[in-house]
């Protein structure tokens, strides 16, 4: 039994924090500050626990819960890239006014949902998660309360996306019916083609995760979140939910759905192909950034579903690798705009970056860097994540897949020339503010460190996420 | 374990721009130019030593350097062979120049435009010296950043425009090859060419590889119909710009023939021959034409640097000694005089901002020195007998009469039409009457001018009256090229 807890103990120890912090920030005034850096130390000790917790694979409570290598590395990912975002936007917050306690008690919360999530080894167990993780986004989508936009963002977001969970649910019942069982494994073994109700399900279940990685047609809700929620909302919805419902996604093609592989690999082929060149085509004519970041993240999904795709190891593998990498690129991203800062109000036309080069030269070269490697281009970390997919891909002799996916890089590579061109070769218009956060700043340095230097150990990633499927 | 002199070799640039970037970089502040002149010299010491301390009777790769990089089965391999040692010192012998040149013409940002020439240089050496195809890719499409920058930042009125359709244009070849090496890999095991060089690409698949590699040689190169871009990114670029787009980033296609189309698959070359010729005439023959009717000097050299162009693909695939040797002749000769000719064009575009013929006439009355260059170059650049530019075309011309007599006859007539257009422009530009009375105000070319000038003036006489020092390099390399391409055409594919 205590052994049992000891695989538990980053969840247990996540659930005491938050509530003791939402006392301490219930019974203290104006506690925003405390109960921030407190967030903070929680998120920092949870990966210390994580890191010391056995990777070996276990499997608690009925088998419903599993701790792995798998799910411990998508937990650390997930609490680093949720430090990143949080500190990065703490300036932010404090100026939009929305520093109120509850903001990081509310983001600690979506991360034990993704963590059960990811370790859910169970259709009950994972669709509770996935509701904690989404009543947390509802909320967090339409925190501005007091604006407009950020208010329809997220009714728009609670509409959508709990139309969504209901196709979920429903699927999740057609599996338990057709099956007999809730357990990922158990289901694995009961599934083959013949059993068309549980292939019925499984799309049903794929029309859910696609909703919440924001993949084509899925995706309605995703531009409209990103434009109208408050910045650093919209970048902790552009990074961390997605590396929650990537994980999930290739858990369930992995596990319960491995036997059905030709049944969902057509759907996720199409999902990928049509995410990609959506979001190649439709940012184009963008002229909010959060808008076009919205639209490159749903082709950002697109390529790596196509990693997903391929239904092999190391096309997951592949996957692992390009969401690791979308992850630092989107945080260097994010990080960019709490800088463009003019007279305290927070500018986010990509009209207003014009000639920027001029007046902020370092500012310039990150959007630089991190722009060409979202786009693609070597030797930035960014294009080997499109080598290693396309890759995997080809290996398992897709072409069309393959093809299609590096022209849509070509349009793709338009929109993001389109922002660099307006920073460099236009005319200065505004000088932003001096930068005061410094921490922004510091996940500015390290996303670009990462992305310049990546071409010398390029196989880093890829050692990790080989060793993510050794049970 | 040897010293890493590649390594060393393509990092310098890039190790010294950093330097640059750190550098204060105020105003009348020189240090960032000698630091980069000092880097470049450098890098051009350094591969002179490669060249004179390479085995030239030997067709091996040398100076081999293995490092483990993506998963263990990509290696990050370089290497020198008798071929890409002389595009290398081509390389490390313009850059100095670029960045001489910089000094009279760019006037804002210059630290960042010689960050931006460094890394370029990084990255051409990085495709010259690469054996492995991703790692040639990664450097081959790197190049695209800086490049885009420099025509994008320091370009003239249009430089917008000319700077996407130049990325946008190389990117969408480049992917296609992208997903062919991606291909031999899951087909070969290996990325390797001096293993898949053995491992001999099935029959079968090599037509649709050969089109892939292609795809993207063929925009680089640039080939008539896709050669669009080259006009508009030469007129727009700055000096340096240009003379390393002309001079170097062109001669990265012709490479990719000699290095990767050719020797991996010798099936599909044969086969798509007739294609290559077709192309390479019209390129001669209708870009000269269309090189006649311009009234921008530096459209006029593009489009001249398109139809030489069309002499080295045809000099390529007639797989003779003559017809490879020419071409990579023609390559390197193109590489001094186009960019000489840039160059040229620079000199007066810095003092009258206008690149339009009609502006200028009569240069050689208050121009002497200018005008001399002018002339020198412009007579190379139609093949006149005494300087490169003539046994380049005429070794070319040599392998093409063995091939194929028509295409030889049509792309002779080419060179009456290069002698046209360049003679006319010398005529409208150096002679004839002043109209323009600001030219009476100019001044001769300067000392630096003269420094960059004279020095591929002379090297362009040399080689014209000398080749042999570039023949020897070539000699067993090309030897080895066709003896293998030979081997394999009458082997039809079967191991």
């Amino acid at each position: 039994m205590i052994n049992n807890l000891n695989i538990l103990l980053p969840e247990i120890f996540l659930t005491i924090s938050i509530f003791s912090a939402l006392m301490i920030g219930v019974f203290i005034k104006n506690s925003f500050n405390l109960i921030f850096n407190l967030s903070s130390i929680i998120i920092l000790v949870t990966i210390a626990i994580i890191f010391n917790n056995s990777n070996s694979s276990e499997k608690i409570f009925l088998d419903s819960f599993s701790r792995d290598a798998y799910s411990n590395f998508f937990k650390i990912l997930i609490l680093i890239s949720s430090l990143f975002v949080l500190n990065s936007s703490k300036a932010f917050i404090i100026d939009s006014k929305l520093g109120k306690f509850e903001y990081p008690i509310i983001i600690l919360l979506s991360i034990l949902g993704m963590f059960f999530m990811v370790s859910s080894n169970d259709i009950i167990l994972f669709y509770l998660g996935l509701e904690l993780q989404s009543l947390s986004l509802y909320i967090l989508a339409s925190i501005d309360r007091d604006n407009l936009r950020s208010s329809e963002s997220g009714i728009k977001y609670f509409v959508l996306s709990a139309l969504s969970s209901g196709l979920l649910l429903y699927g999740c019942s057609l599996l338990y019916g057709f099956t007999g069982s809730t357990n990922f494994d158990l289901i694995a073994n009961e599934l083959n083609k013949e059993n068309i109700g549980a292939v019925f399900a499984m799309v049903f279940i794929l029309v859910g995760l696609a909703f919440k990685v924001s993949a084509v047609p899925f995706h309605m809700w995703t531009p409209d979140v990103y434009e109208g929620a408050p910045t650093s909302i919209t970048s902790y919805f552009a990074v961390v939910p997605k590396v929650a419902g990537l994980a999930v996604l290739i858990k369930f093609m992995h596990i319960p759905f491995s036997n059905i592989l030709l049944e969902w690999q057509t759907i996720i082929i199409f999902i990928s192909l049509a995410s990609m060149i959506l979001g190649a085509v439709a940012a184009i004519g963008q002229t909010n950034i959060k808008r076009l970041l919205a639209y490159s993240s749903i082709g950002h999904i697109g390529y790596a579903l196509a990693g997903v795709a391929t239904g092999v190891i190391s096309g997951y593998e592949s996957a692992i690798v390009y969401i690791a990498i979308y992850v630092i690129m989107n945080i260097g991203a994010f990080s960019c705009l709490y800088l463009l800062k003019k007279d305290g109000e927070y500018k986010e036309k990509i009209s207003d970056l014009s000639g920027i080069s001029k007046k902020h030269p370092i500012l310039a070269i990150s959007f630089l860097v991190i722009l060409f490697s979202l786009a693609g281009i070597p030797p930035l970390g960014g294009f080997f994540a499109k080598f290693y997919v396309f890759t995997a891909v080809l290996e398992q002799k897709m072409y069309a897949l393959a093809i299609i996916g590096l022209l849509t890089t070509v349009i793709s590579a338009f929109y993001y020339l389109k922002i660099i061109k307006t920073i460099y070769f236009d005319d200065s218009v505004i000088t932003f503010d001096a930068p005061k956060n410094k921490f922004a700043q510091l996940s500015i340095l390290i996303s670009c460190i990462t992305l310049l230097t990546f071409f010398l150990y390029p196989s880093v990633l890829n050692n990790v996420a080989e060793s993510l499927f050794i049970y | 374990m040897n010293f890493p002199i590649l390594t060393t070799l393509i990092f310098l640039p890039l190790i010294s721009s950093f330097f640059i970037f750190l550098s204060k970089g105020q105003k009348n502040d020189n240090s960032a130019i000698y630091i980069s002149l000092f880097s470049s010299l450098a890098t051009f010491i350094l591969s002179l030593f490669v060249w004179f301390s390479l085995d030239l009777s030997s067709s091996d790769f040398q100076f081999l350097e293995e490092k483990s990089w993506i998963n263990d089965f990509i290696k990050f391999k370089l290497g020198v062979d008798g071929i890409s040692i002389l595009f290398i010192v081509l390389t490390t012998f313009i850059t100095p120049i670029c960045i001489i040149s910089c000094v009279n013409s760019v006037k804002t940002r210059v630290k960042e435009f010689l960050i931006a020439i460094l890394i370029l240089e990084t990255f051409m050496l990085g495709v010259f010296c690469s054996l492995d195809l991703v790692v040639f890719y990664l450097f081959f499409e790197a190049g695209l950043i800086p490049m885009f920058l420099i025509i994008g930042v320091w370009g003239g009125p249009k430089r917008v425009y000319s700077a996407f359709k130049f990325f946008l244009f190389t990117l969408l070849g480049s992917v296609l090859m992208l997903a062919a090496i991606i291909f031999i890999y899951w087909l070969t095991g290996t990325t390797d060419i001096t293993q898949i060089y053995e491992i001999k690409i099935p029959k079968e698949y090599q037509n649709i590889l050969w089109l892939a590699f292609f795809s993207s040689f063929a925009v680089k190169m640039p080939m008539w119909p896709v050669h669009t871009w080259l006009p508009d990114a030469h007129v727009e670029a700055p000096t340096a710009g240009s003379v390393i787009l002309a001079a170097i980033l062109l001669k990265m296609a012709g490479y990719g023939f000699l290095r990767f189309s050719l020797p991996m698959f010798p099936l599909a070359s044969e086969y798509f021959t007739p294609l290559i010729f077709t192309l390479s005439i019209i390129a001669i023959i209708y870009t000269s034409l269309v090189a006649l009717m311009q009234d921008d000097m530096k459209k006029l050299i593009a489009y001249s640097s398109v139809a030489h162009m069309g002499y080295v693909t045809l000099g390529i695939f007639t797989f003779t000694k003559q017809g490879i040797e020419g071409s990579i002749f023609q390559m390197i000769s193109h590489g001094l005089i186009s960019a000489a000719l840039f160059l040229c064009v620079g000199v007066v575009y810095d003092r009258l901002h206008s690149r339009m013929i009609s502006t200028y006439g009569g240069l050689v009355n208050y121009l002497p020195k200018y005008s001399f260059l002018f002339i020198l170059f412009a007579l190379a650049g139609l093949g006149l007998p005494g300087t490169s530019g003539f046994l380049g075309e005429f070794l070319v011309l040599t392998g093409a009469f063995q091939k194929n007599y028509l295409i030889a006859m049509i792309a002779t007539f080419g060179v009456v039409l290069g002698a046209a257009y360049m003679l006319w422009l010398s005529k409208r530009v150096i002679f004839g009457n002043t109209n323009n009375s600001e030219i009476k105000t100019l001044k001769d070319v300067n000392k630096l001018e003269t420094l960059m000038l004279v020095s591929l003036g002379l090297l362009v006489i040399y080689f014209g009256f000398y080749p042999v020092p570039l023949m020897d390099t070539v000699n067993f390399s090309v030897d080895n090229l066709i003896n293998n391409y030979e081997i394999a055409i009458k082997s039809k594919g079967l191991n």
